[in-house]
């Protein structure tokens, strides 16, 4: 019994000991909670850096680097907010900033931002952190979606090469992914979908062929409509699966990563990723493996694509949002952006940093990425309330389905469009 | 009595069957172990293999340059061990009483316990949350272990009402007979018929606080605090891109203390399971 009560003993001092202590010392330093995601080494380290540099600079206001995930970020923010213990500065992406906003949790950034600020990131990639009538985040690292392919398949088999300048129109992709599918042999493939979440590829690439899906009425109620342009990326792809079998239906189920041993043994001569894939193919790919970055096809509206930026917003419950102001001010200077996008293998959204000669290097397909810059517009589906649940529930199987031949294209058009604004209805009742 | 008997190709289709379940089971982690020996280029083979062509150790120097996992693994200890002795310490005499008081009272207790496992976390985060704060205790290991220990408490009691069910009243009846007090006959007799259960559920209440995520997550703060299970995920990326080597690394390491305490309380686990279900 005497042992029993010693470890109890123990164990209390032991937890007294591990008690939080209060929100730091009276000493009229000001600080700020800074909540990043960044997870790549290089990324990690820009970040911790450019905050060593600013605590070195501003003895007055102090700020903690505290390393969130992107895994469970809304759950965690949601939970931060409800209990009055959210990070001052917070690091997420546009699309989940919705929710936020319109309950108030984040701090509109007109009267904080400084001119240079908002005038150095183009208006497009402010719509994306744009809701009603306020800005709650400042977009700064962007991510386009390119092609990553075999740059020796590709050349040897004589099709044309596209550029920014001159890329393949989408009625083009096909006809080079039926071509390179004859000359690569049984068993491989010009192209390979990983489809793992297919809405907002589909979405986003669409943009360049005209489509929006998400159509807004004067008074602001958002419906679904399925136009002839929003049918033309979904439709190349479905082709290319199921009736060309220019593409695996192997790797619809797949993420980007698992694509990557079969894009390395040859088996695909082209996989379409995000940009930031380049880091895990220079990591690797095996030696002497060729890759290239092409850009995405183009459609009636060009390069253009939807992107959801990497933003950084300031809690509206924090009591130091000047400070916190300042501090983005400071973190987003043009050389710093340009810091973190080389870490995060990302295009920043700020026009001086994107000029960055640095950013402009054929070496792992920068070059190709800054051209596509300028067409990246906000995602179709960027502050429609009720867009989760019609992802989850009727637009990701819709597509799933349509992609490996289960549904045809009217069915799809069906679900996306009856189903979508039925939910989509529920969200938006007055 | 007669015992069962069973022919040669009959058994050898059990020990078969056996096999295949104990190679079912062992898959995640052997693979585990073989990912987090492998360079990045076999990590990127087209066919995978068991045993890596050129082991390396270039994951684990990654995983423990990149995030403090020693320091991630203490406080994952702490929080753990902490949890699973204060809720066996709560839970048993909690138990010990509702069996041997059987009661209205008693019986109400159990159907709560049984009815709060039902509750998804994500109902009471929120409300904890608040609650914690109140107390000050958020961003500490002291807040985290209450809440393991409240979260675990409901299944440790029920589980520890088996085993204490499971003990006779006729033998603490006969220890007074013979002039042992109270107290002597629950530490002498009640005591050491009541440890395998003790430990096979302070091994519960282990595992389920090192494994724990979600409320780690949302109640530290300050990366100093952060458990192991939070630090692994900083290994992943935005739309499920991983670190792959070093993520499999760092959670090879994570799934090895739970492995040792089983390995050394294996015999008494399987002791404590066997008094539990049998009736006396």
């Amino acid at each position: 019994m005497r042992r029993i009560l010693a470890l109890a003993a123990a164990l209390a001092l032991l937890l007294s000991g591990c008690t939080a202590g209060g929100d730091g010392p009276d000493d009229g330093v000001v600080r700020l909670r800074f909540q990043s995601l960044a997870w790549q080494k290089e990324s990690v380290d820009a970040n911790r850096q450019l905050v060593k540099e600013w605590n070195a600079a501003h003895p007055d206001i102090q700020v903690e680097y505290v390393q969130g995930s992107w895994d469970s970020v809304h759950d965690q923010l949601l939970t931060s907010f409800e209990g009055g213990e959210a990070p001052d500065i917070i690091h997420d992406a546009s699309d989940d900033l919705s929710d936020f906003a319109y309950g108030g949790r984040l701090a509109d950034l007109r009267p904080l931002l400084s001119e240079r600020l908002r005038a150095d990131i183009p208006a497009r990639s402010w719509e994306t952190t744009t809701f009603g009538e306020g800005v709650y985040g400042v977009p700064f690292l962007q991510e386009p979606r390119v092609l990553i392919a075999n740059r020796k398949i590709l050349e040897s088999s004589g099709v044309r090469v596209p550029t920014p300048e001159k890329p393949w129109s989408w009625s083009e992709f096909r006809q080079i992914t039926q071509d390179l599918t004859r000359t690569m042999g049984s068993g491989r493939y010009a192209v390979a979908w990983p489809l793992k979440e297919p809405v907002s590829v589909s979405l986003n690439l669409g943009v360049s062929a005209g489509g929006r899906l998400f159509h807004r009425d004067p008074d602001g109620r958002v419906t679904v409509d399925f136009t002839a342009s929003d049918g033309i990326v979904p439709g190349t792809v479905h082709d290319q699966v199921v009736s060309d079998r220019t593409a695996p239906r192997t790797t619809l189920g797949s993420g980007g990563s698992d694509t990557l041993p079969g894009f390395f043994a040859g088996k695909y001569a082209m996989v379409p990723l995000g940009f930031a894939y380049r880091q895990q193919i220079a990591q690797q790919a095996p030696e002497g493996f060729a890759w290239t970055v092409l850009p995405a096809p183009a459609g009636g509206e060009g390069l253009a694509q939807g992107v959801s930026p990497q933003t950084l917003s300031i809690a509206e419950d924090s009591p130091h949002k000047k400070e916190a102001a300042r501090f983005l001010d400071f973190f987003l200077r043009p050389a710093n952006m340009v810091r973190l996008a080389r870490g995060d293998w990302m295009l920043p959204t700020g026009t001086a940093a994107l000029a960055d000669p640095s950013l402009h290097t054929a070496r792992d397909g920068w070059a190709t990425g800054a051209a596509v810059a300028e067409y990246l517009r906000p995602a179709p589906a960027q502050s429609v309330r009720g867009y989760p649940e019609w992802k989850d529930k009727v637009a990701t199987p819709a597509f799933q389905e349509y992609y490996s031949g289960a549904i045809d294209g009217a069915e799809l058009r069906r679900r996306l469009v009856e189903d979508g604004n039925r939910v989509l209805a529920r969200y938006q009742r007055r | 009595m007669s015992a069962l008997r069973t022919s040669g190709p009959a058994r050898a289709g059990q020990y078969l069957a056996l096999l295949a379940y104990l190679v079912f089971l062992a898959f995640p982690f052997l693979w585990l172990l073989s990912t987090a020996f492998k360079p990045a280029p076999e990590l990127a083979s087209l066919h995978p293999t068991w045993i890596p062509e050129n082991p390396t150790l270039d994951n684990f120097r990654q995983a423990f340059d990149e995030q403090p996992l020693l320091r991630a693994a203490a406080n994952s200890l702490l929080a753990a061990v902490s949890a699973a002795v204060i809720a066996v310490a709560v839970a048993t005499p909690l138990a010990y009483v509702t069996v041997r008081h059987r009661g209205r009272l008693a019986g109400a207790a159990t159907g709560w316990v049984v009815i709060s496992q039902a509750f998804p976390f994500v109902l009471v985060i929120i409300p904890l949350f608040l609650v914690l704060k109140n107390l000050h205790l958020i961003n500490s290991v002291a807040g985290l272990v209450l809440v393991y220990v409240v979260w675990s408490l409901p299944f440790a009691l029920w589980m520890l009402m088996g085993y204490a069910r499971a003990v006779p009243a006729e033998l603490e009846e006969a220890a007074a007979v013979d002039g042992a007090g109270r107290i002597r006959t629950l530490v002498s007799v009640t005591a050491p018929l009541l440890a395998p259960g003790i430990v096979a559920t302070a091994l519960f209440a282990f595992v389920t606080a090192w494994n724990e995520f979600f409320f780690a997550l949302v109640l530290l703060k300050t990366p100093e605090k952060q458990t192991l299970p939070v630090v692994l995920t900083h290994f992943l990326g935005a739309e499920g891109v991983a670190d792959l080597g070093p993520l499999a690394a760092a959670a090879f390491l994570a799934t090895l203390p739970s492995l040792l305490v089983f390995g050394l309380l294996q015999r008494r686990i399987t002791g404590g399971t066997l008094t539990g279900a049998v009736k006396s």
